[in-house]
């Protein structure tokens, strides 16, 4: 709530004016049935037609007051609505930007993007309705009340009965209701999944001749979420019924104890006319109310979302300044007994690892699914920071340099290609603004991406749609190859980058980058060991170990797991087979013998 | 258009006419009670002329017909609502039916060019907007036309020219909201404009987060998120506020009716011509005269939404389905299909103006392996779809043993075809359901044997309650390989006499592909089979090769002859050593 409100901070005049101006006309509704009792009272039962003129042009003069104190009231709001939401957006944004992995794997993208999106819509729409209405409502309720009291006391109280009784049915069926339509949006998800599920399998269900039991199993979702319709609106459905009862009950108890006063001489006729216009309005100011506290209590559910968002710190240290001075006599990067855990899991995703790297060196990283290979290379830019040992660049901890610098030096193609809305020359600048078309160029032609971009009828101001959907898988994959060498960086991280280029091509990308005028030190990871084969040196990791550091020929001759991996893929299944059988007999005869 | 979606929701009405005729019965007659009771206020205010003279033998009566017509009121209106629940949500669900059953008969084709989220979306999404705007169309439309109907008449019998008055000054009110309501559109549509294309940035600066990291792109971002934050604060700024300005203004015109009416039943008062009872029950009915003629302004443009997104669901239902299986289809059975299969002169494309396929000869003898290898996105996929008549060929013929598959039934044919693709979809779901997706009459041992046979039995046993095991939707608690061995698992309990194979590629690491490929090795013996290679081991191996780029087969032929050919599969092959 305090958060809430600070996002108001520069729009205090804003929020306290438009609050204030929906009192006034409130205020200014509360006196129409006064005003026209006494026009009631006075003018028709004295005859006394200046007096009726006289209230007609006050009555008039009250509209348009109320009209004016309304539209500077909802001028004030939705300046300080729109406000908020910018600021809250702006915050928000820049907040998210200073995330690192860990926090983004840990939230989640499409999360984030909810927040960012349908929920401060939400919250600022809110805030809009709050300050026109949160006052208001109340005020009437209560302005009503007391104005009852004024003119009667004894036949006020019959509102201090109606009042509650009305609050205690509409709050109560909104309670009532509130569990109804989370299990009705339930039912609904699940009808989505089922539609979903039909869409995306639409091949195997028709491979195995099954539409017609996904049909029996969406018709009973379906039904379900039928039935949750109708037992939510028997209750809901009350609500109006309800009130309309309650409020015309109190309406005959109110004349009926109003007659009974104008008998006695305590009241008039007009007044009990305002007392009966009273009632109605309470109820109409009611109704709203409850729409009101349901939108809120979303509102603020979303707020508190986005809360969470904001209150997470990024984990990553960050030093200011500038890069340290590199040393001698030291190893490129040397990583010595580097550990990583990840967040709260029980288990190190890289354990013990340690090799050095020559300035220049391709260094290859091979292993199986979930062996810990991308996590390795995170390490080098400092998307994840270790858990143990120690990595050095030029003989300083990466820790040493301020992210944006370490970053600076590094250039990287992920593993899934993801180019972003603009032309090309946008994408292939998003690392380094300054670069030239030569040097865009030249990285293109580096990235094995000539024929891509000329293929494209505007060369590198051709326009790349949202997610680069305009490209293939290949041609994306060589932008951002492109897109990375044109940052010039020292170290170039491949990661598993090359899997959509076809062998040939990927040859020639390694031999390119190979020959540039400043080759830079190379990571390359890969499933295949065609990729890396040549490497200056073969890390194969399994289960975050590793169990292999070599070259190619020595990596045959020494490491099984690595002699494995080859095999598996240059060659037969059957051979490998009777050759692991084999193995293992040698090992059992040995245990034997 | 608009009058064509509203005869097609009448139509879907028609189950529903009982209920309809219920509705507006009820609907009816609590308004009339409704109005009924200013009357009887104002008659009840009547009887206390002054103080001493209040005529309580008269006001007893009155009072009890008021507590009686406000508790029917009551009841009435809420079987109202219950009876337009009934429809609404009875209608949606036949509407959601409707649509599944055709989603289950639509071509391949149709759904292959339409994005899965749209058709969700109008399936669940509009079908929702719908259902909600015809629930607020039963319901406020009924009783707002009947209460300004009801008004009217109470209104015109107690004073003819007060009525008047009311009915002259009131079309202003609506007059005003119209306006503000049409010059704002423009207002809102710039305002959902800006915000999707803020939305755009955003995902794409958090949705590829982390390459803006490793870019430092974070500052350039915000800069180019606060340029459009800013105008999108303009945007909403002027729409909210704009919009904002029709209650206060239908408002000021709804108080000065109530004003006239005041000032006009003074008069009249002080003439005698009417009581003070009277022009209380007056002024009620003015306040709520103007009402319902802002519902329903609110209304119609609900309605209208709600016809919109009833003419998408439509649409979507209306779609043309697959074409339906020829008169006298042959029947394939395990014994009638020998395994022969064969393409000749077959043509086919995707876009008319996209060839793709052309002129395609394959004879595939009993029991011999096809690879079809080329690069991603070279088209392998649609021989598939022409093996399964998921696509019909534009030109030529597929013939399985002998058949064109146009004359054969196409269940049949399906079901003499096990696939296994690399897009590894499983349903939501047990693992044992899974397993018995094709068969769900198996027996346990046979369900367990197929697991053991596709190398899935001990992973699967590995998992907390092994077979029983619940798959979340999309299989998140299972890798790809472990889906893939599932789905092979699949199709081993079936032993269709024909395969079609989807090797996986880089995402599975090179031992458990071990497992898959010995996996698939015992599937496809004897079997004809058609896999989309990726291994050289497959391709080696297989009888026939086809190379496919950009969509052609180019090349076709044996592993040794395509090499001496020395054409793509050979500089294919070459360049793994490279």
């Amino acid at each position: 709530m305090n958060r809430l409100c600070h996002y108001l901070r520069n729009y205090k005049k804003e929020s306290v004016l438009g609050p204030l101006f929906k009192l006034l006309e409130a205020l200014f509704d509360l006196f129409v049935p006064l005003v026209m009792a006494s026009l009631i009272d006075k003018g028709i039962a004295n005859s006394d037609k200046p007096y009726i003129a006289k209230m007609c042009i006050l009555l008039v003069v009250l509209a348009i007051i109320g009209l004016t104190c309304s539209v500077t009231a909802q001028y004030f709001a939705a300046k300080a609505a729109a406000g908020f939401g910018s600021e809250l957006r702006h915050d928000l944004f820049s907040h998210i930007l200073t995330f690192q992995y860990s926090e983004v794997d840990r939230i989640g993208t499409s999360t984030l993007i909810t927040r960012m999106t349908s929920d401060i819509n939400q919250v600022q729409s809110c805030v809009n309705m709050s300050l026109r209405l949160l006052l208001r409502s109340p005020f009437i309720v209560v302005g009503a009340l007391i104005s009852a009291f004024f003119i009667d006391i004894k036949a006020a109280l019959i509102f201090a009965v109606t009042i509650p009784v009305l609050a205690i049915i509409v709050y109560g069926i909104m309670l009532i209701t509130m569990p109804m339509f989370k299990a009705v949006q339930s039912h609904l998800d699940q009808v989505m999944t089922r539609t979903r599920e039909n869409l995306t399998g639409v091949r195997v269900i028709r491979a195995f001749n099954r539409e017609g039991y996904e049909l029996g199993e969406f018709e009973k979702e379906n039904g379900l979420l039928y039935k949750s319709q109708q037992k939510t609106g028997f209750i809901s459905g009350l609500t109006n019924p309800l009130t309309f009862i309650v409020i015309n009950l109190a309406t005959a108890w109110l004349i009926y104890a109003g007659a009974l006063r104008i008998d006695g001489g305590l009241l008039t006729k007009g007044q009990l006319i305002a007392m009966v216009n009273y009632m109605t309005q309470i109820l109409v100011e009611l109704v709203k109310l409850a729409n009101l506290i349901v939108m809120l209590t979303k509102a603020l559910a979303c707020f508190s979302r986005i809360e969470h968002v904001l209150d997470t710190e990024t984990s990553m240290k960050d030093v200011k300044g500038e890069a340290p001075k590199d040393k001698n006599d030291t190893p490129f990067m040397e990583f010595s007994n580097v550990c990583l855990r990840y967040g709260d899991s029980s288990a190190d995703s890289l354990s013990d690892i340690s090799f050095s790297v020559k300035k220049g060196d391709i260094i290859g990283i091979i292993g199986g699914t979930g062996s810990g290979k991308s996590s390795l290379v995170n390490l080098i830019p400092r998307f994840y920071d270790i858990t143990g040992g120690s990595i050095k660049l030029s003989g300083n901890e990466l820790k040493a340099y301020p992210l944006n610098e370490l970053r600076k030096k590094i250039g990287i193609v992920p593993q899934r290609s993801q180019l972003f809305s603009g032309t090309i020359r946008d994408n292939l600048r998003f690392g380094n603004p300054d670069a030239t078309d030569e040097e865009l160029w030249d990285a293109v032609r580096t990235a094995q991406g000539e024929e891509v971009v000329k293929g494209k009828e505007n060369g590198l101001d051709s326009i790349v749609e949202q997610g680069g959907r305009n490209f293939s898988g290949g041609q994306k994959q060589r932008l951002t190859i492109a897109r990375a060498l044109v940052k010039k960086p020292e170290i170039l991280i491949l990661d598993d980058s090359s899997s959509a280029l076809d062998f040939a091509t990927d040859a020639a990308l390694r031999h390119a980058i190979k020959d540039m005028k400043s080759a830079p030190t190379m990571f390359i990871v890969s499933q295949r060991t065609s990729s890396i084969q040549f490497a200056d040196k073969i890390i194969v990791l399994d289960d975050g170990r590793a169990v292999g550091i070599g070259t190619h020929e020595e990596l045959l001759d020494s490491c099984d797991i690595y002699k494995e991996i080859y095999d598996s893929q240059f060659k037969r299944p059957e051979e490998v087979l009777a050759e692991e059988a084999r193995r293992k007999a040698k090992e059992n005869g040995g245990v034997g013998a | 258009m608009r009058k064509k979606t509203l005869l097609k929701v009448i139509k879907r009405l028609k189950h529903y006419i009982p209920m309809l005729i219920l509705s507006i019965l009820f609907a009816a007659l609590s308004v009339i009670l409704q109005l009924y009771i200013p009357i009887l206020i104002g008659e009840a205010v009547d009887t206390c002329v002054d103080a001493g003279k209040v005529d309580f033998i008269a006001l007893k009566p009155i009072l009890v017909t008021m507590l009686l017509v406000t508790l029917f009121a009551g009841v009435l209106q809420w079987l109202m609502n219950l009876a337009n629940n009934k429809m609404t949500y009875g209608i949606t669900r036949d509407i959601r039916n409707e649509a599944i059953t055709k989603l289950e008969r639509l071509p391949l084709s149709y759904l292959d060019a339409h994005s899965s989220g749209d058709t969700v979306s109008r399936i669940i999404a509009d079908v929702d907007q719908f259902a909600d705007g015809l629930l607020m169309g039963f319901t406020q439309l009924f009783t707002g036309l009947m209460t300004i109907v009801g008004t009217l008449v109470f209104m015109l019998k107690l004073d003819v020219k007060i009525a008047l008055v009311v009915v002259l000054v009131t079309p202003l009110s609506l007059f005003v909201a119209a306006f503000i309501a049409k010059n704002t559109y423009h207002l809102f549509k710039k305002q959902s404009e800006t915000r999707g294309e803020q939305t755009a940035l955003i995902d794409e600066m958090i949705g590829g987060k982390k390459v803006v990291t490793a870019f430092n792109y974070e500052d350039r971002a915000i800069e180019r998120f606060d340029e459009i934050n800013e105008r999108l604060k303009e945007a909403s700024l002027k729409a909210t506020f704009f919009s904002s300005l029709t209650n206060p203004c239908t408002r000021f015109v709804n108080n000065i009716v109530y004003l006239l009416v005041g000032v006009c039943g003074g008069f009249v008062c002080i003439k005698g011509g009417m009581t003070i009872g009277n022009l209380s029950s007056f002024l009620s009915y003015a306040n709520q005269y103007t009402k319902p003629f802002n519902e329903i302004s609110g209304v119609i443009t609900e309605l209208q939404n709600a016809l919109v997104c009833a003419a998408r669901v439509f649409e979507f239902i209306e779609s043309e389905p697959e074409v339906a299986n020829v008169p006298d289809a042959v029947v394939l059975t395990d014994e009638t299909v020998t395994g022969e299969v064969e393409f000749s002169d077959v043509f086919f494309s995707y876009a008319k103006d996209k060839k793709l396929i052309e002129d395609l000869d394959v004879k595939v003898k009993p029991g011999q392996r096809v690879a079809i290898v080329g690069p991603t996105g070279a088209g392998k996929s649609t021989i598939i779809n022409l093996l399964m008549r998921f696509y019909d060929v534009d030109r030529g013929t597929v013939s399985v043993s002998g058949h064109d598959i146009r004359n054969v039934k196409r269940e049949s044919l399906r079901e003499s075809f096990g696939m296994v693709l690399q897009e590894t979809w499983l349903r939501s779901g047990t693992v044992r359901e899974n397993i018995a997706y094709g068969n769900p009459d198996a027996t346990e041992e046979e369900i367990v044997a197929a697991a053991k046979a596709a190398h899935a039995h001990s992973f699967i046993m590995r998992m907390k309650d092994g077979y029983d095991t619940v798959i979340d939707e999309d299989g998140e608690n299972l890798s790809h390989g472990e889906k893939q061995l599932l789905c092979i698992a699949r199709v081993m309990l079936n032993t269709p006499p024909m395969l079609i194979l989807d090797e996986a590629t880089s995402s599975i690491d090179t031992r458990t592909e071990v497992r898959i490929q010995r996996a698939f090795n015992k599937l496809m013996n004897g079997r004809t089979s058609f896999i989309v290679a990726h291994r050289l081991s497959t391709i080696r191996e297989a009888d026939i090769i086809l190379v496919m780029k950009d969509g052609h087969v180019i090349e076709q032929g044996d592993h040794d002859s395509l090499l001496k050919a020395d054409g793509f599969y050979a500089k294919l092959y070459n360049s793994q050593w490279a």
